[in-house]
C-alpha cells in the first residue's frame, strides 16, 4: 500500500480513542479490536476499512437498542455528535476515502471553505447525519431547501427528469461550488459551452438522448470565438439563450428559443439589429403570425454561427434564402453572380443580402429600399465602380425563359441555342457520315493491298 | 498523317525520295499554336466558371489556381487571343486591300467561301452515303473555311460579349439594359458551341478522322508530303502542276525533333480537349 497516511489529527486523537473503545467494547465477542494499537499515531488503510464496516454494525446494534452503559456515557461526553465541519473533516478530509461501494466521500476541506457554502455547516445539507457513527440510510441532499425557486424552475423544464444529479450536473461536485461570477465556477459565462457541453457535445449523448451535438457546433462559432478566444464575458452562451434552470424545449412557446420569441432573444443582445429585423419583411411577417418567414437562427443558424463576411457563411448563405425564394434562387443561378460565386473561394460576387439589405429587408417599392430604383446606382456601385442609370437597367434576376417578363433576352438565348444545337446536329451527322465512309474507304483500299491493316 | 517514316518507307520501296510541299507559314503555324493554347486556357477557365454547379467545377477552379486566379486567367487568355486576332485581321487587310495582293477574298487561296463550296458540301454528302464520287478539294475544303470562319465569328461573339461584361458600366453607355443580360447568355452559349465544336468536330474533321489519323501534323510542321497533298487536296495540286509552280511550294522534310514535339504537343491538347469535352456533356445533360 502506499503507504499509511495521517488519518488522525493528533487533536482528535483522544476523542476517537474513546470510540475506539466503544466500539470494542460493543464488539466484545472475540473478534479482533477494531482499532488496533496506536503505532505513532498512524494507522493502516485495511484497519480504516475495517473501522467503517465495523463502526455501521455498531450503529446497526446501537438502533436495536442493545445499549451498553459505555455508549450512554460516550454520548454525555458528547464525543458521538457533529457539529463543526472539523468534526466531518477529520474523516472526510483525507483525499482517499470511499465509502462500501467505492466512491469517494472526501471533501477538500480548503476548496469547500472557499466555495459559496463554505460558511455552512456540513449537516445543514447532510440533515440526517447527526453523529457518528451515521445513519445507514443517508437522506440525499436536497439543494431546494435553499434554493426553492432554482429548484421550481429546473422542475418545469427539460432536464426535469434527468437521471443524474439535475444541480451537480451543470454546477459541479457539490463541495466546490462558487459563485456563477467566480472564474472556478463551473457555470462562470467562459465555463458555460464547456459545462453544457459535457452532455451536449459528445456522440454518445447526443445518441443516447436523440440530442444534437450543439457544442462543436458553438465553440466554431462567432459565440465560442468571442468566448474562448477573446474572454469575452458578454458573449453570448448556452445560458444568454436558453436561460438556466427553466430551459425549456424550442417547442414551447415560453421558450426563448421558440420561433416567435428567437427575435426578442437574440435582440436582448443585438439590439439595433432586431429594431431593424422588425421593420423588415421577414421581422413583419413573423410578428403576423406568419411563422414560414425566417427569424435569426434560419439564417444564422442556432449554434454554428458565423461572421458573415466569412466565406463560409457567404457560400451557405444563399441556399438558405432560396430555400423559400425558389424562383429567385433559380433566376439567380443563371447570372454571373452566381456562377463565379459557387465556385467557392472568390465570393465577392454578390448574393442575395448584398443587394437586398440583411436584417431590414424592404420591398422594391420603398423608397429606403436598397433595390428601389432611386437606390440602385448606389447599390450596384457598391461593387461595379462607375455604375450608372442605365448600368442598373441589368436585372439581376431576368429570366431568360420567360418571352413576357424579358422578352429581348427569350429572343438572344433561343437563337443561340438554335444555332448551338443546328450546327452540331449538322456537323455531327456529317462527320459521322464521313468517318464511316473514309474508314470503309481505307479498308477496302488496304484489302487490295494485300489485307495489310485491313 | 499517318506515320511518316511508314510513309517515307513505302514512297522508298516505289522509288524516289518523299518530296515535301509547304502548305502554312511559320507565321501561320504560330498564329494556329496561340490560337489552340489561349482556346485551352479559355475553355478551362469558362468551363467552370459556365457550370459551377458540377461536382468537377470547384475542382477545376482550385486547379486553375484557386477561385480567384481563374476569372484573373480567363481575362487573361482572353486578351492574348484579342491582341492575335488583332494581328491576323490586320494581316488580311494589309495584303488585301492596301498591298492589294491578288486571291485574299477570292479564288483558290481565299478563305472566302463561293459556290464550290457550296457544291462540294453537297457532292461530299452524297459521296458518304454513296451516291456520288468523291468531290475534288482545292486548298481549302469547305469544313476548313466553314473552321476558319466559325472562329473568326465565335472571337467576334464572344469576345464582343465578353468585353461587355468585363466594363459592364462603359458598355452600358451605348448598349440598352436588357444587352447586359443578354451578353452572358451569348458569351456562355456560344463559348459552349466553340468548345463543343473544336473538341469533337474539329477534332475528328481535322485530326482524327481515317486519313489524317492521329493527328494531321501538317499544322505544326508545315510541310505535308507529295503523296498526302495530292490526296487531299488533288485540284491544287495539279493546277499547280499544270502551271509548272509546285517546285516553288517545295519544302523541306520536317525534322525528328519537331515531329515528335508536335506529336506530344498535339496530344496533349487532344486529350485537354477530349476531357474538357466529356466534363461538359457530363455537366450538360446532368
Amino acid at each position: 500500500m502506499s503507504g499509511a497516511r495521517n488519518f488522525f489529527r493528533s487533536d482528535r486523537t483522544s476523542e476517537l480513542d474513546a470510540w475506539a473503545e466503544v466500539c470494542n467494547t460493543e464488539a466484545g465477542d472475540g473478534r479482533r479490536r477494531l482499532v488496533p494499537e496506536k503505532e505513532d499515531g498512524r494507522m493502516g488503510e485495511a484497519a480504516g476499512t475495517r473501522l467503517l464496516e465495523l463502526a455501521s454494525r455498531a450503529t446497526a446494534m446501537m438502533r436495536s437498542g442493545v445499549l451498553v452503559a459505555g455508549v450512554g456515557a460516550a454520548l454525555l461526553f458528547g464525543a458521538g455528535r457533529l457539529n463543526a465541519q472539523a468534526d466531518c473533516l477529520a474523516c472526510h478530509g483525507d483525499a482517499t476515502m470511499q465509502d462500501g461501494n467505492g466512491h469517494s466521500i472526501a471533501v477538500d476541506g480548503k476548496t469547500f471553505g472557499d466555495s459559496i457554502h463554505g460558511s455552512l455547516q456540513c449537516t445543514d445539507c447532510h440533515t440526517n447525519i447527526k453523529e457518528y457513527p451515521h445513519p445507514e440510510q443517508v437522506t440525499k441532499v436536497e439543494c431546494k431547501t435553499c434554493h426553492a425557486d432554482e429548484a421550481q424552475g429546473l422542475s418545469g423544464s427539460v432536464h426535469a427528469d434527468s437521471k443524474e444529479h439535475p444541480c451537480t450536473s451543470c454546477h459541479g461536485n457539490a463541495h466546490t461550488i462558487f459563485p456563477k461570477a467566480d472564474s472556478r465556477s463551473a457555470v462562470y459565462p467562459l465555463n458555460v459551452p464547456k459545462t453544457c457541453g459535457n452532455c451536449h457535445g459528445t456522440e454518445g449523448m447526443a445518441k443516447k438522448h436523440g440530442l444534437a451535438s450543439v457544442y462543436p457546433l458553438y465553440v466554431d462559432s462567432i459565440h465560442g470565438f468571442a468566448l474562448s478566444k477573446e474572454g469575452l464575458l458578454v458573449a453570448a452562451n448556452c445560458q444568454s439563450c436558453h436561460g438556466s434552470h427553466h430551459i425549456l424545449s424550442h417547442t414551447n412557446p415560453e421558450s426563448p428559443t421558440y420561433k416567435a420569441n428567437i427575435p426578442k432573444t437574440c435582440g436582448s443582445c443585438h439590439a439595433k439589429i432586431n429594431d431593424d429585423y422588425s421593420h423588415g419583411a421577414h421581422g413583419k411577417a413573423v410578428a403576423a403570425g406568419n411563422m414560414k418567414a425566417p427569424v435569426c437562427t434560419d439564417c444564422h443558424t442556432a449554434h454554428a454561427i458565423l461572421q458573415p463576411t466569412e466565406s463560409a457563411f457567404r457560400m451557405q448563405s444563399t441556399p438558405i434564402c432560396g430555400s423559400c425564394h425558389t424562383d429567385k434562387l433559380s433566376t439567380y443561378r443563371d447570372t454571373f453572380h452566381s456562377q463565379l460565386g459557387s465556385l467557392g473561394g472568390y465570393v465577392e460576387t454578390a448574393r442575395c443580402w448584398d443587394c437586398h439589405g440583411a436584417h431590414e429587408i424592404l420591398p422594391a417599392s420603398d423608397p429606403r429600399s436598397p433595390i428601389n430604383k432611386a437606390n440602385l446606382v448606389a447599390t450596384c456601385g457598391k461593387c461595379h465602380a462607375g455604375a450608372n442609370l442605365s448600368f442598373v437597367q441589368y436585372q439581376p434576376h431576368a429570366n431568360a425563359h420567360d418571352r413576357k417578363l424579358n422578352p429581348a433576352l427569350y429572343f438572344v438565348r433561343l437563337f443561340m441555342n438554335i444555332l448551338l444545337a443546328g450546327t452540331l446536329t449538322f456537323f455531327v451527322i456529317h462527320t459521322l457520315l464521313w468517318l464511316i465512309r473514309a474508314r470503309y474507304n481505307q479498308i477496302k483500299k488496304k484489302s487490295t493491298d494485300g489485307g495489310k491493316d485491313a | 498523317m499517318p506515320d511518316l517514316e511508314q510513309e517515307a518507307a513505302e514512297s522508298r520501296q516505289h522509288g524516289g525520295p518523299v518530296r515535301f510541299f509547304m502548305r502554312f507559314t511559320r507565321e501561320q503555324r504560330y498564329m494556329h499554336a496561340v490560337l489552340f493554347t489561349t482556346f485551352l486556357g479559355l475553355a478551362a477557365t469558362g468551363l467552370p466558371i459556365r457550370f459551377s454547379e458540377s461536382i468537377w467545377a470547384r475542382g477545376l477552379a482550385k486547379g486553375v489556381g484557386g477561385f480567384g486566379a481563374i476569372l484573373f486567367f480567363h481575362k487573361f487568355f482572353a486578351l492574348v487571343l484579342t491582341v492575335a486576332f488583332l494581328i491576323h485581321v490586320k494581316e488580311v487587310f494589309t495584303r488585301g486591300v492596301v498591298n492589294r495582293e491578288k486571291g485574299v477574298f477570292w479564288g483558290p487561296n481565299s478563305m472566302v467561301a463561293n459556290w464550290k463550296d457550296a457544291k462540294d458540301l453537297f457532292g461530299h454528302l452524297r459521296w458518304f452515303v454513296g451516291l456520288g464520287p468523291k468531290p475534288k478539294f482545292d486548298r481549302y475544303a469547305y469544313w476548313e473555311k466553314f473552321d476558319y470562319w466559325a472562329v473568326f465569328w465565335g472571337m467576334i461573339v464572344i469576345g464582343f460579349s465578353g468585353y461587355a461584361m468585363w466594363f459592364a458600366p462603359f458598355f452600358a453607355h451605348f448598349l440598352p439594359g436588357w444587352a447586359l443580360n443578354a451578353v452572358l447568355v451569348i458569351h456562355s452559349e456560344e463559348g459552349l458551341l466553340a468548345i463543343l465544336f473544336i473538341f469533337s468536330i474539329h477534332f475528328v474533321n481535322t485530326h482524327l478522322r481515317p486519313d489524317s489519323f492521329p493527328m494531321d501534323m501538317v499544322v505544326f510542321t508545315g510541310v505535308e508530303s507529295e503523296e498526302e497533298f495530292a490526296h487531299k487536296r488533288p485540284l491544287e495540286y495539279e493546277r499547280l502542276k499544270r502551271e509548272g509552280r509546285l517546285d516553288a511550294r517545295l519544302g523541306e522534310a520536317p525534322q525528328t525533333w519537331l515531329v515528335n514535339f508536335s506529336r506530344v504537343v498535339g496530344t496533349v491538347a487532344i486529350v485537354i480537349g477530349l476531357t474538357l469535352l466529356v466534363l461538359t456533356l457530363t455537366a450538360y445533360f446532368s
